[in-house]
């Protein structure tokens, strides 16, 4: 019963991963670049939450819109200040300024809401789940957090795969120089997969924030690093691949803290990750490229 | 006519040259005698508004603020009514608090910054880890310091280092004892965090002392700093191991989280722990009926009815908004004693930093000071920079710390 009860905590713990690991592998399969801010847009989209509901007396579904606007439009002004001058610039320099963008959300947040940790009140009305006469519970965030993966996850495809403007995503993400010849708006493309990326952020952070409810500025940063992991695992740039990912390092952490050593759970964790990755680089779903010559 | 060009320029080479020299000199002196101009002034100062120069380091940004926050606070507090009743030994007192993020590194940085100031003697800094790094320096410089929180065994390790908490071996200990004593549990976790030397010195103590008493450890889990959101499965250790009694020697950032998971996860126990856990109810927002029942072992309880605490509690309230902590009054009680050691050992401010550390460090070994966190007997301190103090229990009800 116990090895139960751990089981539903991993997926519990795996399904917050897995919504942060979505808005990680969304931008780097179109954009090619890993948004390291990622972590610290989720942790203003809490805030966000936070403010409007708790000081400002805003309903929960309220303050969550809210929370997609001003993360959708946080996500927006970052790719245009600090990304777009650095389009034709080595990748290297993006993923710097990517971290430089981390550190100056953390450090702004420190300025504007202070150290002090807030206790989140948990958004989500779902009741938990007891099963078993009592003996298991899968809380309310758990479900809702599996489910809007999901939901978000089946939306994300089907977007790429039937809208115009995801095929354009599709192109841009292939050969950017090819999209623009064939008149594709590049930069207009990559704007809106910041703008869904940031949306995804602000959702993460509410299911996040309302699973674990501290909430400070470095909240966002931990939890941001090991869903990016997941999506790695998952094979970074696949869909479904951060899901299962997210799940899957969720459900191996956990297990490691029960059986093996609480201490030693994030080494395990990553231990894993190396093996995956030694006998398949391109990650659980990721899609081998092969090059034309 | 060329002959007499070269020797002219060598001349005027030479001269430069000499010129340059003098420059040098002129430059040295000018800035010697500057120095020795400050020097002197502030020797002249001495008869007319010398004052003392105490420095305060801790982190008022970071995740530690609230710690740092109430030590300045306390601090200010203290000097203030200190120099209004006259000052230590006839001088008065200037403060100087740097921020150091709870940052070894930015702690070293605050330590030198304050140096360049002037300071003579430290009361800091507030959290272990930085502290540790500080103490080393000042033991370099024979600056005299008193940490009124730094509670690792290593804080104190260098002679010129005091105390005013207890050291986490002595909080394991007392906290074995106390659990022991009142025969608050026959089965006890202990939810640990493992990458902090604060948490892992008490526990490591804490299952040394487990030993006498008449109760079992039957899960000791760790959590590290990266890994510190869900506890879900230390908490389901325990309750399978069924613990009645989870002893947390850790900060109250983790704790809120995990009173808020063993609520969820209906796991109904009882919840000790130490100075850590003091300001989870400052946390904001935070649902206060979650800790209800939380026991911790702190030296200080807000709502004792002695005078002092009362007369401190109000003006702090007045001052800053709120109640202050166990770290204000460990903060409170360090300034007062600097002051009792001064003038002990009739210290005064012309003195030398080195000289005012070895006088301090013979003063504070003489001194009592009743203080704030001394309870009946008050507080003395041993040469090895430990306090001797009885510790208090106190259990949140109704939302305040309460004394037990």
């Amino acid at each position: 019963m116990s090895f139960i009860s751990y089981l539903i905590n991993g997926i519990s713990l795996g399904s917050v991963y897995a919504i942060i690991a979505l808005g990680y592998t969304m931008v780097y399969g179109i954009a090619k670049m890993l948004n390291f801010a990622h972590g610290d847009v989720i942790m203003i989209g809490g805030y966000v939450v936070f403010l409007a509901s708790s000081s400002m007396g805003m309903s929960p579904l309220l303050a969550v819109l809210l929370s997609v606007v001003v993360c959708t439009v946080l996500g927006v002004t970052i790719e245009r200040i600090a990304y777009k001058p650095l389009r034709e610039a080595p990748s290297l320099a993006v993923l710097i300024t990517a971290i430089g963008v981390s550190y100056l959300l953390q450090n702004v947040a420190l300025l504007l809401f202070g150290a002090n940790p807030k206790s989140f009140t948990s958004v989500i009305p779902v009741p938990a789940l007891t099963l078993a006469n009592g003996a298991l519970t899968i809380t309310g965030e758990t479900i809702v957090t599996i489910i809007s993966g999901i939901v978000i996850m089946i939306c994300l495809t089907t977007f790429i795969k039937k809208t115009k403007a995801g095929q354009a995503m599709l192109a841009v993400s292939e050969d950017k120089g090819a999209a623009q010849l064939m008149g594709i708006n590049v930069n207009g493309t990559i704007a809106l997969t910041f703008a869904i990326g940031s949306a995804l952020a602000a959702i993460a952070g509410v299911l996040l924030c309302s699973s674990y409810p501290t909430l400070n500025p470095y909240t966002g940063s931990m939890p941001g690093i090991k869903a990016f992991v997941a999506a790695v695992f998952g094979g970074i740039g696949s869909i479904p691949g951060a899901m299962i990912g997210g799940i899957l390092l969720g459900i191996i952490e956990i297990l490691s803290k029960a059986y093996i050593s609480s201490q030693l759970s994030d080494a395990i964790v990553f231990s894993v990750l190396i093996i995956v990755l030694l006998v398949k680089p391109t990650g659980i779903m990721g899609k081998k490229i092969n090059e034309k010559v | 006519m060329k002959k007499y060009s070269k020797l002219l320029s060598l001349l005027l080479a030479g001269a430069l040259v000499v010129g340059s020299f003098a420059g040098c000199g002129g430059s040295d002196s000018s800035s010697d005698s500057s120095a020795s101009k400050a020097d002197s002034s502030s020797e002249s100062g001495a008869a007319d508004g010398e004052v003392f120069k105490i420095g305060g380091i801790g982190p008022t940004t970071g995740a530690a603020a609230i710690y740092g926050q109430a030590v300045k606070n306390a601090m200010e507090l203290a000097v203030k009514e200190i120099n209004e009743a006259g000052g230590i030994n006839g001088y008065q007192i200037e403060m100087n608090y740097q921020d150091d993020e709870h940052d070894a590194e930015k702690s070293v940085n605050a330590y030198n910054t304050l140096k360049d100031w002037g300071m003579q003697a430290l009361l800091g800094t507030v959290t272990s880890t930085p502290c540790i790094a500080v103490s080393t320096e000042a033991a370099n410089d024979n600056m005299f310091l008193l940490t009124p929180s730094g509670s690792a065994v290593d804080c104190v390790a260098p002679e010129n280092a005091f105390r005013v908490c207890f050291s986490d071996p002595n909080q394991g200990m007392a906290s074995a004892q106390y659990i022991g004593e009142n025969g608050l549990a026959e089965k006890v976790a202990v939810i640990y965090d493992s990458s902090d030397v604060y948490s892992s010195g008490i526990y490591e103590k804490f299952a040394e002392e487990a030993g006498n008493q008449p109760f079992e450890v039957v899960s000791a889990e760790a959590f590290t700093a990266d890994n510190n959101k869900d506890f879900s499965t230390q908490l389901q250790k325990a309750k399978d191991a069924g613990a009645d009694l989870v002893f947390l020697p850790i900060y109250y950032t983790e704790a809120a989280l995990i009173l808020g998971q063993a609520d969820k996860m209906g796991y109904d126990t009882k919840f000790f722990g130490c100075d850590g856990l003091d300001g989870i109810l400052t946390v904001e927002n935070f649902d206060t009926a979650l800790a209800e029942g939380v026991m911790l072992l702190t030296p200080f309880a807000a709502d004792a009815e002695d005078e002092a605490t009362q007369n401190f509690v109000s003006t702090y309230k007045e001052n800053y908004g709120d109640i202050p902590n166990q770290f204000a009054a460990d903060a409170y009680d360090g300034m007062y004693a600097i002051k009792a050691a001064f003038e002990d050992q009739d210290i005064t401010p012309d003195m030398e930093a080195s000289d005012i550390c070895e006088a301090a460090k013979a003063g504070m070994t003489e001194i009592t000071i009743q203080g704030l966190t001394g309870g009946e007997d008050g507080i003395s301190w041993s040469a090895d920079g430990e306090p001797n103090k009885s510790p208090k229990a106190v259990v949140i009800a109704d939302g305040a710390y309460t004394a037990m």
